[in-house]
């Protein structure tokens, strides 16, 4: 963790992305988080009944909306406008640098809520509930894309860390131990 | 001197070793432990792995058993007691006299920790749990001085550990009922304060507003660091003026008294904080680990770089150089 300011997405980056249509992403996302659930049951064992709950991501610095819905036998992600806000139980908001540094490792959701990087409202216990067994999954985004598009992984293995070098976001498990298993 | 780390989950228990914990902390996930959170905690599974990882790597792990029982409800805390020498736990930190009795009665060979949240903060109570329960460290209550310390150490045959980084309590722990008065549950009895369940944040004109079982307890203007929502970090307009009533939100962090307390006769530094994540943890044990190690070689102590990590954003040694009584 260091003092600096978190790094905000480029901002041609986020016009690039506005008119682009969101079911292929929320295509994605769900396969993705289908896949996370699957491979990390204990996201399931530490959500608990707050599994339930529809957790609206707020990335600021992404033109869209996220809608997080863990539970039962089909989670996904759905990906929404920001001309009305989708229906939610708790919304985190925050740049997507703090999202992707909780997610691997490197950045404590406390110090971004005391630095006012990451706001939660609505059901305050779904999100400290998600926030831990995230935490303690040890996830890395790069590699699970990887195992999901098999055959882009040797361009995902070249694309990923140029666009994490661009960008300054962690795009992947930032405290894995050498030869630890995925 | 030793450095006692928290780990809230598995993954923090690993972080805390492979940043050079001599010995980790934690709990079982129930009311058993004083960080009862949402999605916290081990399993029995999980501590008994998280136990074999530490010890394969020459660290211990020590097992917080250190709320209150419920009438009726004991049980649950004797098995958690029960559970701990099965998974190999090399300590259980209890407060509890009752469940003293019991691990001494039933565990003898288990060593025995007395919780911070007992309280116990001179040497005639320390020398009655060490002499009737067998207690072997007790972990001091974050209300007294260098001095002080060093003259419970002077009278007592236990071993001490204190605090030196993180939250801080206001009142001597275990006494609190803050917590219980807003929402009905305490540290105390359900292993929660402030529990999250009872915790509402909403953005609105005047700032950040956090309110705890439905009481408002602060409104954080735009840019300003944000405390956890406790009402003893609360901030309160009274007559004229506002400001934090209790406490003001900052975190304990002693780095420079670790010469100090050493000479106090302190044998054991524990780190707050198994409710944050293995960032945390990876972070502050190197850096105390670091600050140790310089002490050990006769170095001046490190200027940490913690603060970012700290409710606040601020730093404070606390009642260790006490000045504001």
């Amino acid at each position: 963790m260091t003092e600096k300011p978190l790094p905000q997405l480029p901002r041609i980056l986020a016009l690039a992305a506005k008119p682009l249509p969101l079911t292929p992403l929320t295509v994605m996302l769900t396969l993705l988080t289908r896949q996370l659930m699957q491979r990390h049951p204990g996201l399931q064992r530490r959500l608990g009944d707050h599994a339930q709950r529809r957790f609206l991501l707020d990335l600021t610095d992404m033109p869209f909306l996220l809608v997080l819905e863990p539970g039962g036998a089909r989670p996904r992600v759905t990906a929404h406008t920001r001309r009305r806000l989708p229906r939610h139980d708790v919304r985190i908001t925050g740049l997507t640098a703090a999202f992707l540094g909780m997610v691997h490792g490197s950045l404590d959701g406390d110090a971004l809520f005391f630095s006012r990087d990451l706001v939660v409202e609505g059901d305050t216990g779904a999100a400290v509930a998600l926030r831990n067994a995230i935490d303690d999954a040890e996830l890395d985004l790069s590699a699970e894309l990887a195992i999901i598009a098999k055959p882009l992984a040797p361009l995902l293995a070249h694309l990923l860390p140029a666009t994490e070098r661009i960008t300054g976001l962690a795009l992947h498990r930032m405290d894995r131990p050498e030869g630890a298993a995925l | 001197m030793e450095l006692v780390c928290p780990a809230g989950t598995p993954a923090a228990l690993r972080a805390a070793v492979e940043a050079g914990a001599h010995t980790i902390y934690c709990g079982f996930a129930d009311e058993t432990n004083a960080r009862n959170f949402p999605g916290l905690n081990f399993d029995r599974a999980e501590m008994a792995e998280g136990i074999a990882f530490a010890h394969a790597r020459r660290a211990k792990v020590l097992i917080a058993i250190n709320t209150f029982p419920h009438a009726g409800a004991e049980p649950l805390w004797h098995r958690a007691i029960d559970d701990a020498a099965k998974v190999g736990a090399d300590a259980v930190i209890l407060a509890d006299i009752g469940l003293l009795a019991y691990a001494a009665d039933r565990h003898p060979d288990l060593r025995r920790h007395l919780s911070v949240q007992a309280a116990a903060a001179n040497a005639d109570v320390i020398n009655f749990y060490a002499e009737t329960f067998g207690v072997r460290r007790v972990v001091l209550p974050r209300v007294l001085t260098v001095d002080e310390i060093a003259a419970i150490n002077r009278e007592i045959d236990v071993e001490t550990e204190v605090f030196v980084f993180g939250g801080l309590c206001v009142m001597a722990e275990g006494r609190c009922s803050l917590s219980s008065y807003a929402t009905g549950k305490s540290p105390n009895m359900n292993g929660v304060c402030s529990p999250a369940s009872h915790v509402d944040y909403a953005e609105e004109p005047g700032g950040l507003t956090a309110r705890l079982g439905g009481y408002t307890i602060h409104r954080t203007a735009k840019g300003e660091p944000a405390p956890y929502p406790t009402l003893c970090k609360g901030c309160f307009v009274s007559g004229d003026q506002t400001g934090h009533v209790f406490e003001d939100p900052a975190s304990l962090n002693a780095t420079q008294l670790i010469p100090a307390l050493a000479r106090a006769g302190v044998t054991a530094l524990k780190i707050e904080g198994r409710q944050r994540s293995r960032a945390y943890v990876a972070e502050v044990v190197r850096s105390f680990r670091a600050a140790v190690e310089a002490f050990d070689a006769g170095r001046a102590m490190p200027e940490g770089a913690l603060a970012k990590l700290s409710e606040g954003q601020a730093a404070t040694t606390g009642a260790y150089a006490k000045t504001w009584r």
